[in-house]
């Protein structure tokens, strides 16, 4: 038997197609959903508007007092009026909005990181492990996560030191409130990841690694977790908005970040009692937390519906 | 070691499923008998088949003997060590010398890895050579099992069908095992194509001296392809005897019946095979027959055959059966 | 020899799907034809259109993305292309029944099998209910199912492939037509249980004199069962002739090169299987020639330029091919 009989006949074949990766697939289907395309350009300004805006006013703006204008509507000098200590709410709409994103952002990565390994492991390992990560993440669950919120916030908020991050001093505030939001956000993440290892790992080609002699680590890393990572990525953007959200609904109740450091959220809070008074107190904020949560609605869909598993993969034979 | 002609001897192998009731503490009541002893050699450089209709466990005795799956019971000796007491580190360093090949050509690569990085998998897991020379092996690999080395960081679902199990099968290759089992690796493929992989097969065989264990079912491919071929039924092995052995002067009742149910392509040839018909429908794995499992269906069956276990001995050399009947 | 008359009579059909990323030419221009009591098998691999040439016969392809873009299905007199769909839909089941590779996808879960049977006979015989079980009884002991008085009113998940199966036959047969259409109805069954159901079908279509379309891609079941064999590739028809002559004397060269292919269980032995190089061609992209070129150890210019019709390639046997056409001696 001849080695050229083994690759004569096939060495000609032209693989056909050109190369698409899964993930090309999937930014295509992105781009033909037009709410997820508004929804990013919106996203992009809005973050456009705290950083870009961090060149025009600084943070010395935001916070200065000026008792000498205090609860100014909106003029020429102050685009979006003053505040109850005369500060800028332009300014402070700016800083305020670096702090709620980083917050959002940051509270998410905590959970993300949180529920993958706590799904992953509960998911792949099955058994007592699962039993034992699953009843803790149900009771976790169970606990209204407002209250647990409030409660935290209460008792770490005024007693942790400031830290400063890109040349901005953040109140210690700042972590707790990541911190809290995050350690109480990742159940949800968890049964889904949990319930994506569940499946994928008895698909073949992780049986295949397995027999290849593979460990656990490399298999969960290397070939679970990324066809895991789309409902991850929903999962993820999405709750950047609901934390932007609970950080407002915290710093409303006056038990998040502390003034005079600025978030959308306090700001909503010192706004409630001069509601009828001076309203763009409350509306240049409040408008923007709103526009970002649907932002990253629209782009949270567009996701979800570009990583539809039965777009991806081509043609099958 | 070396010198002995058995690469792989499995004993006793069994792997039972169990089922469990109950909600807090979950008790075994009963266990699915998939594979329910089974005991044979496998000699270096040959191709044994393994076959048999579904339910008859031949699968999960491929991957009990892998190691997969972890057997119920019994022993695995491969070059002298008996992979069934291997555990973590030396577990995983001996599977550079077994590998498997799998059914579904659709399923069983990474559909996220690129080719080169699905075949060059088993040289990273154990750390062969530098990222250099796996890549040239990669290559030289792509090359043996007839696919265009160009095509290396393509993704799976641009390949046909035949060309995602020569993917497969280079990946089984990569690491230079001694043993491959093959399960099923042609059935889901088209008949023009399946000439090509098991002509392939072989090629490899001769050339890199590999022992297989090809698991199939079918029969017409089993007789081209194997030096000698087993047949399992309900868990157990009921025959196993050398190709022309076994195809012309099949000793059990089942292989009989097996083996005259099949159809060849030639009408004059298959409308007149004498056809041995089987009764009944093929019982639980949960709860098998009493004595031979074979028994409610079997045109011969004595009352004998419903109260003894028939002990699978060798007939005649080289061919072995579990039947009371046999002589 | 006059022929005789057909029951059905399939003429240049056509069939493409529209998808994404193209049109699919599945079916190119495909006639032949059935007569009463007589079996039809149409052998081919994957995609090269047998069973889209079965669907469009009763109309049961989905249109988008499907489309019968021309031809003529002519079954007793009537074109079925263009009939309403209500008498579309009587004929269905009635006058043609039809068993699929899979029934568990072709049953319904939640409706027993006894019921499903009955369900055929009402609708389209008018049969009463009681009636109606009790012949649903008798062809449930006719295809072969122990117990039919308690099968009966079992749930398609109790019964195993076999007798999925046969109880899909046993449906397929109770309006007792006078054509089955089965597309590949023994592919996911044991060996042991295919042999079963290919002597219950034999049975049944000898006592009825009924009319059989058998679809495989396994050369040695349409051995067993045809009269007349048809094999496609790529859409097209490209050998036509009885069972025994294509056995003997396959003249296209894919036929040739897929008989040597497969091993014989009786006379196989290590000696090296013919291999047919390459794949398939890609439905979306054929070549203006013949199909088959790329693969064709026989192929000369002219098969790159102009695809082959039909030509008689000895008696009653037509081939696609150039070469045969032109080594073709006369009679």
């Amino acid at each position: 038997m001849s080695e050229a009989q083994i690759a004569i006949p096939v060495l000609k074949e032209r693989l056909q197609r050109p190369p698409l990766t899964p993930g090309q697939l999937s930014w295509h289907r992105f781009l033909r959903h037009r709410m997820a395309l508004v929804g990013a350009g919106l996203l992009v300004a809005l973050v456009l508007y705290v950083l870009a805006g961090a060149a025009f006013f600084s943070e010395a703006d935001a916070n200065h007092v000026d008792l000498s204008s205090t609860l100014r509507g909106p003029s020429a000098e102050h685009p979006f009026g003053t505040d109850l200590a005369g500060r800028d709410i332009l300014a402070r709409t700016i800083y305020g909005g670096q702090i709620s994103i980083i917050i959002g952002v940051l509270a998410v990565v905590l959970s993300v990181v949180i529920g993958v390994l706590v799904g992953a492991a509960a998911g792949y390992f099955g058994g007592a492990v699962d039993n034992l990560l699953m009843r803790f993440t149900e009771a976790m669950f169970n606990i209204p996560q407002m209250f647990l919120l409030i409660i935290l916030a209460k008792f770490f908020g005024v007693e942790a030191p400031s830290f400063t991050l890109f040349g901005r001093t953040f109140s210690g505030s700042v972590v707790v409130i990541v911190s809290v939001i995050g350690l109480t956000s990742w159940m949800y993440l968890a049964r889904i990841v949990r319930s994506s290892f569940l499946s994928l790992k008895e698909q073949e080609f992780v049986t295949a690694a397995r027999a290849t002699g593979a460990t656990d680590s490399s298999i969960i890393f290397g070939h679970i977790l990324p066809s895991a990572i789309a409902p991850i990525i929903v999962s993820a953007t999405l709750e950047v908005a609901n934390a932007i959200l609970y950080e407002a609904y915290i710093s409303f109740l006056g038990m998040g970040v502390q003034p005079p450091t600025a978030t959308w959220g306090n700001m909503l809070n010192e706004a409630y009692s001069k509601l009828e008074v001076a309203p763009w107190m409350w509306f240049f904020p409040g408008t923007l937390i709103l526009l970002i949560v649907l932002a990253i609605n629209f782009v949270g869909d567009g996701l979800r519906d570009a990583f539809d598993p039965r777009s991806l993969g081509g043609r099958s034979k | 070691m070396n010198g002995s002609p058995v690469l792989v001897s499995i004993q006793g192998l069994k792997k039972h499923f169990p089922i469990t009731r109950g909600l807090l503490l979950r008790r075994q009541v009963n266990a699915v008998k998939a594979v329910d002893g089974i005991s044979f050699d496998i000699l270096r450089g040959e191709t044994l088949g393994l076959v048999g209709e579904s339910g008859c466990g031949k699968t999960t005795a491929g991957r009990a003997i892998l190691q997969i799956q972890r057997p119920t019971a019994g022993t695995v000796v491969f070059k002298g060590l008996d992979l069934t007491a291997q555990r973590g580190e030396s577990l995983r360093a001996i599977r550079r010398y077994i590998q498997m090949i799998f059914q579904d050509p659709f399923a069983s690569l990474d559909p996220r890895w690129t080719i080169s990085r699905i075949i060059g998998e088993p040289l990273r897991v154990h750390q062969i050579g530098t990222p250099q020379e796996r890549q040239a092996r990669v290559e030289e690999l792509m090359e043996l099992v007839g696919l265009d080395p160009m095509f290396n960081n393509r993704y799976p679902h641009e390949c046909s069908g035949g060309q995602r199990q020569r993917i497969g099968i280079a990946r089984a290759l990569a690491s230079t095992p001694d043993f491959i089992v093959c399960d099923e690796p042609i059935t889901a493929l088209d008949v023009s194509i399946q000439a090509q992989i098991v002509n392939l097969l072989e090629a490899l065989q001769d050339r890199l001296g590999l022992t297989y264990l090809f698991i199939a079912h079918d029969l017409s491919m089993v007789r081209h392809l194997c030096d000698r071929v087993a047949v399992m039924y309900l868990g157990t092995l009921v025959e196993l005897g050398g190709r022309d052995e076994l195809y012309r002067h099949p000793l059990h009742p089942y292989t009989r019946a097996l083996l005259s149910a099949v159809s060849v392509p030639d009408p004059v040839k298959t409308r007149s095979r004498p056809r041995l018909p089987l009764t009944g429908e093929l019982p639980s794995p949960i709860n098998p027959p009493a004595g031979c499992r074979f028994h409610p269906r079997c045109p011969q069956a004595t009352p004998e055959c419903q109260t003894r276990t028939p002990v699978w001995h060798e007939s005649s050399p080289g061919h072995w059966v579990a039947c009371c009947l046999a002589k | 020899m006059t022929p005789a008359a057909s029951l059905l009579e399939v003429r240049d059909l056509v069939v493409e799907f529209r998808t994404l990323e193209g049109v699919v030419h599945a079916v190119n221009g495909v006639s032949f034809r059935v007569r009463a009591g007589e079996t039809l098998g149409i052998v081919g691999e994957s995609g090269c259109g047998k069973s889209v040439s079965a669907l469009s016969v009763l109309r049961l392809i989905p249109q988008p993305p499907g489309k019968i873009v021309s031809g003529r299905v002519d079954f007793d007199g009537r074109d079925l292309l263009q009939l309403p769909k209500a008498e579309m839909q009587a004929v269905r089941g009635r006058a043609i029944g039809m068993v699929f590779q899979d029934p568990m996808t072709c049953l319904n879960p939640v409706l027993t099998v006894g019921r499903q049977i009955s369900e055929t006979m009402t609708v389209h015989l008018g049969l009463g209910r009681e009636e109606a079980r009790r012949q649903t009884l008798s062809l449930l002991e006719m295809v072969g199912i122990p117990n039919p008085e308690l099968r009966c009113d079992d749930y398609p998940h109790h019964f195993s492939g076999g007798m999925r199966q046969r109880a899909m036959i046993a449906m397929a047969l109770s309006c007792d037509p006078k054509l089955l259409i089965a597309d590949e109805p023994t592919t996911a069954l044991d060996v042991t249980i295919q042999s079963q159901i290919l002597e219950l079908v034999k049975r049944q279509r000898d006592r009825r004199n009924m009319a059989v379309i058998w679809i495989s891609h396994d050369l040695s079941v349409i051995a067993e069962l045809a009269d007349r064999v048809v094999v496609m590739y790529a859409g097209f028809i490209v050998e036509e002739t009885d069972v025994f002559k294509l056995y003997r004397e396959p003249r296209h060269p894919y036929t040739q090169a897929l008989l040597d292919s497969i091993p014989h269980m009786d006379t196989a032995g290590p000696e090296e299987l013919r291999v047919i190089p390459g794949s398939p061609p890609d439905a979306m992209s054929l070549p203006p020639g013949c199909p088959f070129v790329p693969r064709c150890t026989f192929a000369i210019d002219r098969c790159q330029r102009e695809n082959p019709p039909l030509s008689s390639a000895g008696r009653d046997h037509t081939a696609a091919c150039w070469v045969v056409a032109a080594k073709r001696k006369p009679p």
